[in-house]
């Protein structure tokens, strides 16, 4: 069993080729090609192990974060985006609120002036890395089997096999899941939470955890909101008090209605990273 | 469920500690504002840890309360739900305390 998800046989990772060919680690050594990503992990608790008493009977005080191992490696992959001028994201939602069809829009309009990679976090298929490979992006499809969330050793890994250039953008779209994913630090620079309007304006107040710590909330589908109930002026107070400081914008992947606010805040954020 | 993810990250963090150990007590520490619920990491405890060290060890749970401090006008006051209103009206808090998730301690046989 994976020791950071739980989940039964651990995480799949595969990446394709220029030549459309799918390559997981164990079918393809990487030995062969060094795709230079972060380091392997060493010392991640920042202090020496070895010497705790070990009496019998003996309580031993430990005072150690449960996740202080997934928040390492979170911190060495922070560093390894960092020193290339890397603008990552962590894109989290529920299942269908439209992650995968905002990025497509994305690299379709904004393609000619971001290089954007995307690690793709599902439990099965390379449906979604299928679809932004056809939108031009270099893609790496976690498979996370029963997994319910990708963690910090998955996106080492994931950016090892996709090797993405100095100065790019990369998506990390997590497993679609408003809970278990808000727990673990991928190493990105920012958390985008979409919202979609036919979810209901009470997913915020409901899922306080994973939109507490958003740095920007999408909400998404407006193009529906003529034929729904949603009350957009209640999810954004409610998301004012969740996460005061969270940017929120509202838009439609479909018809592009919003999606310059969007676009406004990924420009500004790449010329942020590039500027160090 | 998380909280099979979370005893996993127990069991490795205190097998990496002490390794060959055999565990007879862990103490968690889980706030209120931590996203783990204490009563589903104590049903899968026994389960997440077979096999391991920390089989057949008994499971103690600290659970803070959340407490908070508001920019705004400087009370101190203790939320009554994860959205952290002040009674002044402001959402510009500081967590005091209720987001710990951590390994106190164990004991070793």
């Amino acid at each position: 069993m994976c020791a950071t998800c739980g989940c039964a046989d651990g995480a799949r990772i595969r990446h394709q080729h220029d030549d459309g060919t799918w390559y997981s680690p164990s079918a393809h050594d990487h030995g062969a090609h060094d795709h230079g990503g972060p380091d392997e992990e060493h010392g991640t608790n920042g202090h020496d192990h070895g010497a705790h008493p070990r009496e019998h009977g003996q309580t031993v005080t430990l005072d150690e974060k449960v996740l202080a191992r997934n928040d390492a490696l979170a911190r060495q992959n922070r560093d390894w985006l960092r020193g290339r001028g890397i603008l990552a994201l962590n894109l989290m939602s529920s299942p269908g609120a439209g992650k995968t069809t905002l990025l497509e829009r994305t690299a379709h309009d904004l393609g000619a002036e971001l290089a954007i990679a995307v690690i793709e976090g599902d439990q099965e298929t390379a449906l979604d890395a299928g679809r932004m490979r056809a939108a031009g992006c270099h893609v790496v499809q976690v498979n996370t089997g029963t997994g319910c969330h990708l963690d910090a050793v998955m996106v080492r890994d994931a950016l090892t096999a996709l090797d993405p250039p100095c100065g790019s953008v990369v998506v990390i779209e997590n497993v679609g899941n408003l809970v278990c994913p808000a727990l673990f630090d991928l190493g990105e620079a920012h958390r985008v939470v979409l919202a979609s309007v036919t979810e209901g304006a009470d997913k915020p107040v409901k899922y306080p955890h994973m939109f507490r710590r958003a740095d920007l909330v999408v909400v998404s589908k407006t193009d529906l909101l003529p034929y729904l109930d949603f009350d957009l002026a209640r999810c954004t107070a409610d998301l004012a008090a969740i996460s005061p400081g969270a940017t929120v914008l509202p838009l439609s992947a479909r018809s592009g209605d919003g999606t310059g606010g969007w676009y406004g805040w990924l420009r500004q954020r790449v010329a942020l990273t590039s500027a160090g | 469920m998380h909280e099979l993810a979370i005893v996993e990250s127990v069991v490795d963090a205190v097998t990496r500690r002490l390794p060959g150990a055999t565990v007879t007590r862990v103490h968690l520490e889980i706030g209120a504002l931590s996203g783990v619920v204490a009563d589903s990491i104590r049903f899968c405890f026994d389960l997440a840890t077979e096999g391991t060290g920390l089989e057949g060890a008994t499971l103690e749970i600290t659970e803070p309360a959340a407490r908070c401090r508001c920019r705004a006008c400087g009370a101190e006051f203790q939320p009554d739900s994860p959205i952290m209103l002040c009674r002044c009206g402001s959402a510009d808090v500081a967590v005091l305390a209720g987001e710990e998730l951590k390994i106190l301690s164990v004991q070793v046989a």
